[in-house]
């Protein structure tokens, strides 16, 4: 076997599972370095951003269509527990299969098991993030049966030994030439140009083999339709389509937030997951299917509805709302964040702000707390989110959970930042103690003072701040100070 | 007019001459400006880093001081974002049904600067000469929080001398974020890099924005990068004259 060609490779291989990842601030320093990766992700998001902006702002009916959407996504998750039953209905009366996962675990399980009925020993995916959510191919890997990623960027990543940076566009790190070196050594075509064409057709030369021999599939689903049983893909290659109807078994891996109550609502949701997503009117590909159908498509239809953490989320008022996303990925083009450290720096699958903000929530606050942190609330994900999730909100509320559950530990007692947070609380809570405190702020920052009457270097979290910018000395009179002498200056307007 | 000056925390010690020139402007404008000297801070930073309580102390005292102010003007864009975004749901969670109604009823009368001048006083010209190179950086809770659009741009396009210059990526972020620059410092100066570079590019002599926040992050990037561009609040636009120039002692 050749030796594995990581398509970044000044970078360690990234580590997707927020169980075991550094905290983002750590995770992002290599990337950080790694200017190649930079301008790949610059570039990719602000080509799809472009397009999402013009066609948003074509849609003069935008601002309602987004309310539509978000109505929708809160009504479900308010009546959830009735949608899901009913899907599972109708999904079994049209002749597929129902299992209900409580966690990654059980999850993995259930399709280990299916796989097993069907004595697959391969299997072809389409992209879906919640089977890496519950780190499905290593398992897949350890029970013998080969996962085979059939959507063009998961192919990319799989053969590079890499891990997906986007929801929607999982090699978006990766530029043609990268793709290229991949391709020619994964799939023995020394001779391959950097070509678009050339590339796709390589990729397809290769996944026609599996498509015709492979006769089971996973896919994840945008959507399922309570009123039909019916389960939704969008994609851009058509590569979903075959795994959905050439093999004998298909099973679809769904988070239990992704029902809709009817059939017509996909034509307000689908509207603005196109445009939000890939900016386009509409995607290319579109696949509605209910339970099997004799002589079309697969015989067997398993449908595994994930739970994993999303009941918890569910009870809660704020949080509730992360649950509406339709991952569009726009809040990932979007932040100026993720724009500086593409998607591996999360250590999830799901990255940018919606996964700031569900990766701890999955977790049960028990890993990822960095992540509600990695964000300058500048709220720019809220302004594009089509299912207006107010993320700096949701960010705002988890990060008081990680101070709630830390403050009394006694490993931050002498950790600058919480000291520092309550002395300024002490000091806010009189004008006397806050201009005792200016005072010895201006006193003991003159320690640091160069003649310019700037600040160059701090020490401890100041540091952090010296790094990069200057800090102007405090000035020798605050403004209250001012004001209240102002009377008394000779020259100065009175009052 | 009456108006009380909440000058914020931040403000009133690391940028007096703020505070200064918004006494400047608003009393040229004829307005009569108090300052309650109890004032200490919003509970912006303990907020967004999850210190709740404690930004709960800070904003029942903002409540309670400004519960019978006629307007409470604050020359910062996301310190009025604080107090419109967070302190409903602060004081649904920690507060009484009195503290609530009392925040209702002050809440509007709590104004940022461009909005107190464009929509309380209506004013646009204000009266100003700035003779130099301009360019507006829209701070995100000024741009997004507030929703203030156009107010900067008509008060700065009517100051006399003064030559506006356009920012690209207007709304992309400078990095900032309070606690964000020092927890995640290396992603923060990643960001101040990209804005600086449009910045610069604009060739102006001065940057301005509605918050002193931003213009911090930006002024100290440009400072250790040793450019001559400078930072200026809006505020200290609004106040110079061809008598009394920003930068001359007050």
């Amino acid at each position: 076997m050749s030796a594995p060609v990581h398509p970044t490779a000044t970078v360690p291989s990234p580590v997707m599972d927020p169980r075991l990842a550094p905290p983002f601030p750590t995770a992002a320093l290599p990337i950080l370095q790694n200017t190649q990766l930079r301008k790949n992700v610059a570039h990719a998001t602000d080509v799809i951003q472009a397009k999402r902006n013009n066609l948003v702002a074509e849609k003069k009916d935008w601002r309602e269509l987004r309310n539509s959407a978000a109505a929708i996504r809160a009504h479900v998750l308010a009546n959830l527990g009735s949608y899901l039953e009913e899907f599972e209905t109708n999904c079994t009366a049209a002749g597929g299969t129902v299992h209900w996962a409580r966690d990654a675990e059980e999850a993995r399980a259930i399709i280990l098991r299916i796989l097993r009925e069907e004595n697959a020993t391969e299997v072809i995916k389409i992209k879906t993030m919640t089977s890496a959510e519950i780190q499905l191919n290593p398992a897949l890997e350890a029970a013998g049966i080969k996962a085979i990623e059939t959507d063009l960027a998961e192919l990319i990543l799989q053969l590079g030994d890499d891990e997906p940076s986007h929801i929607v566009v999982p090699a978006l790190h990766v530029n043609r030439r990268q793709v290229r070196e991949i391709f020619a050594q994964k799939m023995g075509l020394p001779e391959l140009s950097d070509d678009p064409e050339a590339l796709t057709a390589a990729a397809r030369t290769y996944l026609r083999k599996k498509f015709l021999s492979v006769p089971t599939a996973i896919s994840g689903a945008n959507f399922l339709i309570a009123e039909t049983g019916s389960v939704v893909i969008v994609e851009s290659e058509g590569n979903g389509r075959m795994c959905l109807t050439l093999p004998r078994a298909l099973i679809t891996l769904a988070g239990i937030e992704k029902v809709l109550p009817r059939f017509a609502d996909l034509e307000v949701l689908l509207q603005v997951l196109a445009r939000s997503a890939t900016g386009e009117r509409m995607n290319p590909y579109t696949s509605l299917w209910s339970g099997v159908t004799a002589g079309d498509g697969p015989e067997r239809f398993h449908v595994v509805l994930l739970d994993n953490g999303r009941s918890e989320i569910l009870r809660r008022k704020v949080e509730r709302q992360t649950l509406q996303c339709i991952r569009c990925g726009a809040c990932m083009n979007t932040c100026p964040v993720y724009r500086q450290t593409g998607g591996h720096a999360y250590g999830s699958p799901y990255a940018g702000p919606i996964g700031a903000i569900l990766t701890p929530q999955l977790e049960h606050m028990q890993h990822a707390q960095s992540l509600p942190y990695a964000s300058s609330l500048c709220a720019a994900c809220y302004e594009v989110c089509p299912v207006k999730i107010n993320i700096p909100e949701v960010l705002i509320e988890l990060r008081a959970q990680v101070v709630n559950q830390e403050r009394s530990q006694p490993a931050r007692w002498f950790d600058p930042m919480y000291l520092g947070m309550k002395a300024a609380n002490f000091a806010f809570a009189s004008a006397t103690r806050f201009r005792l405190a200016q005072r010895l702020g201006r006193v003991g920052l003159r320690l640091f003072t160069g003649k310019n009457g700037w600040i160059r270097r701090l020490p401890s979290l100041g540091a952090r701040w010296t790094m990069s910018r200057d800090l102007r000395a405090l000035p020798e009179e605050t403004f209250r100070d001012w004001w209240a002498t102002r009377d008394a200056k000779p020259g100065k307007e009175s009052r | 007019m009456r108006a009380s000056l909440f000058i914020t925390c931040y403000n009133d010690t690391l940028f007096p001459e703020t505070g200064q020139a918004v006494v400047r402007l608003l009393e040229r404008l004829g307005v009569e400006l108090d300052f309650l000297p109890a004032q200490t801070c919003c509970g912006q930073m303990h907020a967004n880093t999850g210190f709740r309580a404690e930004a709960f102390s800070q904003a029942k005292r903002f409540v309670q001081l400004y519960r019978d102010a006629e307007s409470v003007v604050i020359p910062s864009s996301s310190c009025v974002a604080m107090i419109r975004d967070q302190y409903s749901g602060l004081f649904e969670e920690l507060g009484n049904e009195d503290l609530r109604k009392q925040f209702a009823a002050l809440l509007p009368r709590v104004f940022e600067l461009s909005e107190f001048l464009t929509d309380k006083l209506g004013v646009e010209d204000v009266g100003a000469y700035f003779p130099h190179r301009v360019t507006y950086h829209a701070s995100c809770h000024g741009l997004r929080g507030l929703q203030v659009g156009d107010r900067p741009f008509r008060l700065l396009n009517k100051v006399r001398g003064l030559q506006l210059v356009p920012l690209a990526n207007l709304d992309r972020c400078c990095g900032f974020g309070g606690t964000f620059s020092v927890k995640n410092a290396e992603v923060s100066t990643a960001m101040l890099d990209a804005k600086l570079t449009d910045v610069l590019a604009t060739n102006a002599e001065y940057c301005t924005a509605l918050d002193n926040s931003c213009l911090m992050h930006l002024g100290g990037g440009l400072h250790r990068q040793k450019k001559s561009l400078q930072t200026v609040h809006i505020a200290g636009i609004l106040a110079s004259t061809a008598e009394h120039p920003h930068g001359a002692a007050v």
